[in-house]
């Protein structure tokens, strides 16, 4: 019934004021308070901290965000963040070379990511369920490897990484920031990134367009596989242990912090500075808490109120 | 006297920045269908949705059966006898028909729920409007018509006695269409008001007592439909005389661009054989399921056919998917724009560019300037109003959606346009710029497959008109032989269509 409504100037009004805006706003003012209340927040030092303790779920989330504009779901992604740190620990403590290691890790994991392509495209399995699966058989395959035991013993280079900065900047944060520009290039500039709109808005008037769904949905969730690959492997160099655990509940850190930052998932909405955003401001709250000595109970509490009083603003918005 | 069922007075309503009524005053009388017209944006389903008790108005009284009532919800419209079939279907698709009738409002016996009464009530009141479906199939399982049928008998089961249409015929075929007016009428014999909106004129002819025209947000006048004429509904409506609509600039006709041999998927059509050539429509009418839009998504490559030939720009081809379609220079609007023909969520910009980014990108790197300039230029030349080229195309009105999927078109350099029932939900006005739109792509030097089960559409509009019946060609008719005398020979035609050599 909305072609009555035609165009309304009220909806120019809120393109003033895009969506990331709001959410920028509220990341500065939590900025603002937590540095009045704590001396502690606005130090290089805690800054720093903030910005490695994001980066890792930041890159997951990066992936996450493209999956979620083409109006899919990606829940393997932690399973992969686990199954590319440990594949690369084993790898190295098996006496391999560090970069060998993490390249096979990282396409071993890209080979998940198109399995999940091709179980969404080809086998028209809804995305929740296919991933879903890949999520529970990478778990299963991470134990059975590891026999659910931690990997250590890694080569020094490799677990310094992790510490390690370049121009002050913590290299974790370097690889995220250089994850955010390539994403923010290749959603803005590339067809690859107007498909990834276009199939999440309305997927048959994509393909009727000239489309190849195909190969943009494998593209889809081998992006989203490659960030969580390369997340695993900041992740087992920050703990300096392959830790069958890890990445654990990352998938829903990185649904949260795409969906706070606007992104739909009925898709075609989502943007790669409002999932930062939002992946920035979970982590400040968290950090933020730490500092003021909130109980961390209580700071997942806020963090769930706060996934939905975004999700409320932005439809209240909306209408 | 006559008996008012409904009186809505000085109705106002304000939403933030626009005023989308003013004082408009419209009533229902017992026995009559009340058409209501308009552009879109006039008003019409805001005036609806005051009355069902969707939007409250602003200001203004609204009087069922000479009681003065506030409407504050669609529960309580339907508790006053008001009911509403929109164009959407709102049924419950996944349950049963019955069940649909009954819902929110199970029928109990001994704490279970009393099956046996559903189905029977279902039944008679299915019976009674000679609507022939059976109550315990679920809805998704009924075609379209009958499920509008089925919403409509579930109004009328709920003892409503102001009936609201909202372009009901929009996604229905001839014959059903019929049956939908044959039980509209008997409704109106019945005593119920009728309030009937839609964008076919020629409908509120055969339908309508009276017409109100809503323009701007404001009543233009209410009028007996024996004192008005077709003329003069539409220079009410658009404020302007538009003449006869269809009459578009005829060329002489090129060379043959599209040429289909023996085409047959088996099952859906069967040796289809048609040519098209520069600067001309080829109309197409079939009814609905008649295996018409079939026979054109398998030319385009949105639909695997058996066997036949195809010749595009007189080569061979074989489409196998749309995007081979595109590079052998056919396009194909589709039939419904909102979920085939648009990613409604994006802006008009992308939109434009859809079908055509491998032209203006490098290595899967995209020319934004160039994606800039052609979404603006294409703007300007098919005038597609609207502030910005990044405006979301679900912000614009059906007309200038459907001006966007042409410029996507365009934008891909296609020579054959295939446009699918490219006028559904469209307004007068704007179907007008849609015509005007034809004139310039046959001018140059493009070919138009027209499919349409509107009649005086495609044969207002067609150089040569082909007829469909279940999936057979039953004759393509040049325009001298269906313009008899400067009219249109519509029985043949509908003859043709309905199997009837």
């Amino acid at each position: 019934m909305n072609k009555e409504t035609a165009i309304n100037p009220i909806e120019k009004k809120k393109r003033a004021l895009p969506g990331e805006m709001m959410i920028l706003i509220i990341l500065i003012a939590m900025f603002i308070v937590l540095s009045i209340a704590s001396n502690k927040f606005m130090t290089w030092d805690n800054m720093s901290n903030l910005m490695k303790q994001t980066s890792i779920n930041g890159v997951v989330a990066i992936g996450m965000t493209f999956v979620i504009i083409s109006s899919g779901i990606d829940l393997s992604v932690g399973a992969i963040v686990g199954f590319s740190g440990i594949l690369a620990s084993m790898l190295m403590v098996g006496g391999w070379g560090i970069a060998p290691s993490v390249l096979v890790a990282v396409l071993a994991s890209c080979g998940i990511g198109v399995a999940n392509g091709v179980l969404v495209h080809d086998g028209k399995v809804p995305p929740f369920i296919a991933t879903l699966g890949t999520m529970t058989i990478v778990r299963g395959v991470i134990m059975l490897i590891t026999d659910a035991r931690m990997i250590s013993g890694m080569p020094d280079d490799f677990i310094n990484f992790a510490t390690s900065t370049i121009l002050g900047i913590p290299a974790l944060a370097i690889i995220w920031i250089v994850a955010i520009i390539i994403a923010l290039l290749i959603l803005k500039f590339t067809v690859f990134g107007r498909n990834v709109y276009s199939i999440g808005s309305n997927e048959e008037a994509t393909r009727l367009s000239g489309v190849n769904i195909r190969l943009n949905i494998y593209g889809i969730y081998l992006v989203s596989a490659l960030c969580s690959a390369v997340a695993g492997i900041m992740l087992a160099s920050r703990v300096g242990n392959g830790l069958p655990k890890g990445g654990d509940g990352y998938e829903l850190d990185a649904i949260a912090a795409s969906v706070v930052g606007g992104a739909s998932l009925s898709g075609g909405e989502g943007s790669i500075v409002g999932t930062v955003i939002g992946a920035l401001i979970m982590q400040t709250l968290r950090n933020g808490g730490n500092l003021l000595g909130v109980n961390s109970f209580i700071l997942e509490i806020c963090i769930g109120s706060l996934i939905i009083v975004a999700v409320l603003i932005d439809k209240a918005k909306k209408k | 006297m006559e008996n008012v069922l409904v009186k809505m007075e000085k109705i106002s309503k304000i939403f933030p920045g626009v005023k989308a009524l003013e004082d408009v005053d419209f009533d229902v009388r017992a026995g009559e269908v009340h058409a209501l017209m308009g552009e879109n944006g006039a008003g019409k389903s805001t005036l609806i949705k005051a009355l069902m008790g969707v939007h409250e108005p602003s200001s203004g009284k609204i009087f069922v059966e000479g009681q003065e009532v506030q409407i504050r919800n669609p529960q309580q419209a339907k508790k006053l006898g008001l009911g509403a079939v929109y164009q959407d279907i709102t049924l419950a698709p996944h349950l049963s028909v019955a069940e649909n009738f009954f819902l929110g409002e199970l029928p109990k016996k001994a704490g279970l729920v009393d099956w046996k009464k559903i189905n029977s009530e279902t039944s008679k009141t299915l019976t009674e409007l000679d609507i022939k479906v059976d109550p315990k199939k679920r809805i998704k399982d009924l075609p379209i018509a009958q499920q509008e049928m089925v919403t409509i008998a579930k109004i009328v089961h709920e003892k409503a006695k102001v009936i609201v249409f909202d372009e009901p015929t929009a996604l229905l075929a001839n014959e059903e269409v019929e049956v939908l007016f044959e039980l509209i009428n008997k409704l109106r014999d019945n005593g119920c008001g009728i309030i009937y909106i839609s964008h076919r004129i020629e409908e509120i002819f055969e339908l309508g007592n009276r017409v109100t025209v809503l323009k701007d947000g404001a009543l233009v006048e209410t009028v007996n439909v024996a004192d008005t004429n077709k003329d003069d509904l539409v220079r009410m409506m658009v404020g302007r005389d538009v003449g006869d609509m269809y009459s578009i600039k005829h060329f002489e006709p090129g060379e043959t661009v599209l040429e289909v041999n023996g085409l047959t998927h088996k099952g859906v059509y069967e040796d289809i054989s048609l040519e098209v050539r520069r600067g001309e429509i080829l109309g197409m009418f079939g009814l609905v399921g008649s295996g018409r839009t079939e026979i054109m998504r398998g030319v385009f490559g949105a639909d695997p056919y058996d066997s036949g030939e195809v010749k595009v720009l007189g080569k061979e081809v074989h489409n196998k998917s749309p995007k081979q379609g595109i590079d052998s220079g056919v396009a194909l609007l589709p039939e419904d724009r909102k979920t085939q023909g648009l990613s409604m969520g994006l802006s008009i910009e992308v939109n434009t560019n859809l079908a055509s980014y491998s032209k203006i990108s490098k290595a899967g790197v995209i020319n934004v300037n160039r994606e800039k300039e052609r979404a603006e230029y294409y703007k300007d030349q098919i005038r597609i109003k609207t502030p910005s080229i990044k405006q979301k195309v679900q912000n614009l009105s059906g007309g200038n959606q459907q001006k966007v999927v042409i410029a996507k078109w365009l934008c891909a350099d296609s020579e054959i346009f295939i446009f699918d029932e490219c006028t559904v939900g469209v307004d007068v006005g704007a179907k007008v710029e849609i015509y005007r739109l034809f004139e310039q792509l046959l001018e140059q030097g493009k070919a138009i497959v027209l499919i349409s089960s509107y009649l005086p559409e495609v044969m207002g509009l067609a150089d040569r008109l082909m007829v469909i019946s279940e999936g057979k060609q039953m004759a393509t008719i040049d325009r001298s032989e269906f313009m008899v005398d400067g009219r249109l020979d519509e029985e043949r035609i509908l003859r043709l269509a309905s199997g009837m050599v």
